[in-house]
This record gives structure tokens, C-alpha cells and sequence, in this order.
């Protein structure tokens, strides 16, 4: 499962998707909506999308990251439209016969999909907004 | 020949718009379209080097030729997660 919503991540469904009898560990990783970047306080969050290439990069890394770390499955599930504080972004299931690569795993896909999956963030915060890895606005921190 | 461009996130509010069709001389590359893009909507140089473009779904380099009727995206620094 690698697809776009907008609407709540629907995180069992994302868990379901990477369930087998071979896994000796399951993780499931919410990114979720901070209330502040540095020291600015932050309001909500804006997420928007280029779907069909967004699911396909999705993917694409998804298969590049389970043959490395030799997972059973991955999926994930990102979120777009406006996100309140605490909304999961973004859900990331890693399943695997040991643990050690289910969670690897996780901060390797993270890290790549925020290099190349067409996703962007926009932060609102009293008094203005601004898009994430502009150069006017600041570096995506996650 | 004629391309779609869309403009997503920063790009877009640069352009003010989300979809354009673009007059290319036959067989331009990206390169070539990011030039005119660029003397069209100066706004869009101030998005700078991390500004890419995909042809269809796939990140396209400057030197790709792009056919008539390709649908290109803009794609300013992503910030998913």
C-alpha cells in the first residue's frame, strides 16, 4: 500500500498491509504535526501533492528500501489538505523477520522521501505561512 | 509543439497559476523550457537550483527532449513527512 489521502491516515489499514507469518517484528512510525519550528509557534499545517507521481515515488522507494533491508513488506500512507497539531502526516509500516532492519528501515525511508517524493508542507503560524525548503523559508526539518 | 506545464506548491504562487499551456520550438529540452519559463515568470528563478521538473512521473534532467503534448511538472524542494 503507498498511496496519497486527504483525509485521517487510516494507520491499522497501513499496519494490515504489511502483516505476515514470517515477521518477527512489525513498526509503525507516525510523523506527526509539531506545534512549533525553532521558536515559532505553529498553527496547522498545509500538505500538498503531485499525486500520481507522489504514490509512484512512494513506491518506487518503498521496493529500494525493503530489498536493502530485506523486509517482508512496506507500506505507507501521506496525508494532504489542511493537518490540525498532532494529525499524522505521514504512517510507515516496515515488517521483517528481525527487528533491527524493521526499524532501519523506517529512518531510511523517511529520509529518502523527504528527498524525492513530491510532497510539500506548507507551515501557518500567527501571523503568516510559508513554504518548507523554499529558499525564503526554512530548511525541511521534518 | 505545445507542453502542459503544472505548478505545485512555491512554483505555483510564484506563477499565480496552476496549469499552462507552453509554444517550445520541436524537439526543446527541459533546459530550454526552464530558460522561457524563467523570462516568463521571473519569479520562478528566485526558487533557484533546488527548483527540478518531472516529464509524466519521473524527475527529468535539463538535457531531456521533450515530445509534443508532454505533461511537465514543476517540482520546487519537497518537504513531505
Amino acid at each position: 500500500m503507498f498511496e496519497v489521502v486527504d483525509r485521517p491516515i487510516d494507520a491499522d489499514a497501513v499496519r494490515r498491509a504489511v502483516e505476515g507469518p514470517a515477521n518477527g517484528a512489525v513498526v509503525v512510525f507516525h510523523g506527526t504535526v509539531r506545534d512549533h519550528t525553532a521558536d515559532r509557534r505553529v498553527t496547522h499545517l498545509e500538505y500538498e501533492a503531485f499525486v500520481p507521481m507522489a504514490e509512484a515515488k512512494l513506491a518506487e522507494i518503498g521496493a529500494e528500501v525493503r530489498t536493502r533491508h530485506g523486509l517482508s513488506a512496506l507500506a505507507c500512507a501521506h496525508r494532504v489538505g489542511r493537518l490540525a497539531i498532532g494529525e499524522a502526516a505521514v504512517v510507515v509500516a516496515t515488517s521483517a523477520p528481525h527487528r533491527a532492519a524493521a526499524l532501519d528501515a523506517v529512518e531510511d525511508y523517511v529520509r529518502r522521501l523527504k528527498e524525492d517524493v513530491p510532497i510539500w508542507k506548507k507551515e501557518h503560524f500567527e501571523g503568516g505561512a510559508v513554504w518548507i525548503g523554499t529558499p525564503e523559508g526554512p530548511a525541511s526539518k521534518g | 509543439m505545445n507542453v502542459d506545464v503544472r505548478y505545485f506548491a512555491s512554483a505555483r504562487e510564484a506563477v499565480g497559476r496552476e496549469v499552462e499551456r507552453v509554444e517550445l520550438d520541436d524537439g526543446a529540452t527541459v533546459a530550454a523550457l526552464r530558460e522561457q519559463l524563467f523570462d516568463a515568470h521571473p519569479a520562478l528563478r528566485a526558487l533557484g537550483g533546488g527548483l527540478r521538473f518531472a516529464v509524466g512521473t519521473q524527475f527529468a534532467d535539463g538535457d531531456v527532449a521533450l515530445d509534443d503534448g508532454a505533461e511537465v511538472a514543476l517540482i520546487p524542494p519537497v518537504s513531505g513527512g
